[in-house]
């Protein structure tokens, strides 16, 4: 194809997305618009994983067999959310080993808010009420993305994170009506918690990079910032009914603004998470990889097992 | 070895009465065992009575680059729709 042939099927492209048209896999679409939604998804995916080990890490220390059974499930959740996502990936002609092999080797990244640990039962409600909290204002605005299989998975992923987070809320509710001992360890936990999921919507809109094409393709629908904003106005106030305090002194109601006033975000962790020296980033990635290589002679028996009826059901046939 | 398990589509349907839809796809090393993981995957809250599952590879489908010449042949058939047929307005149930 002619430089110009493309230039012209890239404005055909862009006006269909402008026009609310979805775009499917088998569509042409712009190598860009291809590369760019194989790492997003495949980073979504991924996050979806690693994130089961953090609270994996309290499933055999959960307090009581309702809070087991919930946990179990939620985990289990994730795990779905992984797989629709890895699908969605796949349409665009990478193959799952290929994605795999990009989160081992470290090429492919995954939310840094997974590298924090879970020291105590207080952190696995504060993760499903602020890290599921975050990740629904991310999310939403995704079921609407111009890519088709994006847009489903993420339809079906919204559905199922309401229940992840008020399974978070609830725990928390249950300490903070608890023994002065458990009421300060879910404040413990929020003050540990808030600021890198304050993290999780990304560098401020004036540092962030993709911001504009995103928005084009309807990968993004708001800005960092301003769904940092929403995020903050919605939780402070649940945070209010539970009686604890946002560890920031400077977090004050703006009248005029309507939105809450909060402190600086400090920058030098979440880079320095992202870059790979977060408190966790080498457990979360030896756990994952070791979960993979530890696996490999099941796929393969599986295989082989399937290979060898499929020969039999053959000379049945004949 | 290193190979991946093949690549499976999962349909579902929600209730009978209704047709099976497309509900994503994933891999599995054979029939029995897609299905297995479809049931875990796609419906973990009741949204099936049913599933099917092909192998991804099973699947034949139009290519969206013909689609000038695959479908536009029905776009100059207006005379397929009920509302090409001009009859006077005193014609009731018709
Ligand atoms: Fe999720
Ligand atoms: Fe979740």
């Amino acid at each position: 194809m002619s430089e110009k042939e493309i230039k012209n099927l890239e404005a055909i492209f862009e006006q269909r997305i402008a026009n609310e048209e979805k775009i499917e896999p088998k569509d042409w679409m712009p190598e860009k618009y291809r590369q760019t939604h194989i790492r997003q998804i495949s980073q979504h995916a991924h996050s979806e994983v690693v994130g089961m080990l953090p609270e994996g890490n309290w499933v055999t220390r959960a307090p009581s067999l309702r809070r087991k059974a919930a946990l179990l499930a939620k985990i289990q959740d994730e795990a779905g959310h992984g797989l629709y996502l890895y699908s969605a990936c796949e349409t665009l002609g990478i193959s799952r080993d290929e994605l795999y092999d990009q989160l081992h080797s470290g090429k492919a990244k995954y939310s840094s808010i997974f590298n924090y640990p879970t020291l105590t039962w207080a952190d696995i409600g504060a993760i499903g009420w602020l890290v599921d909290g975050a990740a629904i204002i991310n999310q939403v605005p995704l079921c609407n993305t111009s890519f088709g299989p994006y847009a489903r998975a993420m339809v079906r992923v919204c559905k199922e994170e309401s229940f992840h987070q008020r399974q978070g809320y609830e725990i928390m509710l249950t300490l903070c009506k608890g023994t002065p001992e458990q009421k300060a360890m879910a404040q413990d936990a929020l003050n540990r918690w808030w600021w890198p999921s304050l993290m999780m919507f990304g560098p401020t809109d004036a540092e962030s990079v993709h911001t504009e094409q995103s928005m084009k393709w309807k990968l993004k629908r708001k800005t960092n910032d301003e769904l940092r904003q929403q995020f903050i106005d919605q939780t402070v106030p649940q945070a209010d009914i539970l009686g604890i305090t946002v560890p920031d002194p400077d977090l004050k109601w703006n009248e005029e603004r309507g939105h809450y006033d909060f402190g600086e975000i400090n920058w030098d962790e979440f880079w320095q998470v992202v870059k790979g020296q977060g408190p966790c980033n080498r457990e979360r990635m030896k756990a994952r990889v070791s979960a993979w290589e530890r696996g490999e002679w099941v796929r393969d028996a599986a295989l082989a097992y399937a290979e060898k009826n499929a020969k039999k059901n053959i000379k049945k046939a004949m | 070895m290193k190979k991946e398990w093949p690549l499976w589509e999962v349909f579902v349907r929600s209730k009978n009465g209704l047709e099976h839809r497309h509900f994503g796809s994933l891999h599995a090393a054979d029939a029995e065992m897609a299905l297995a993981n479809a049931r875990d995957v796609y419906t973990r809250r009741n949204e099936g009575v049913s599933i099917w599952v092909v192998e991804s590879s099973n699947i034949t489908a139009s290519q969206p680059e013909n689609n000038p010449e695959f479908f536009e042949p029905a776009k100059d058939k207006v005379y397929r729709h009920p509302t090409f047929y001009d009859l006077p307005d005193e014609v009731k149930h018709m």
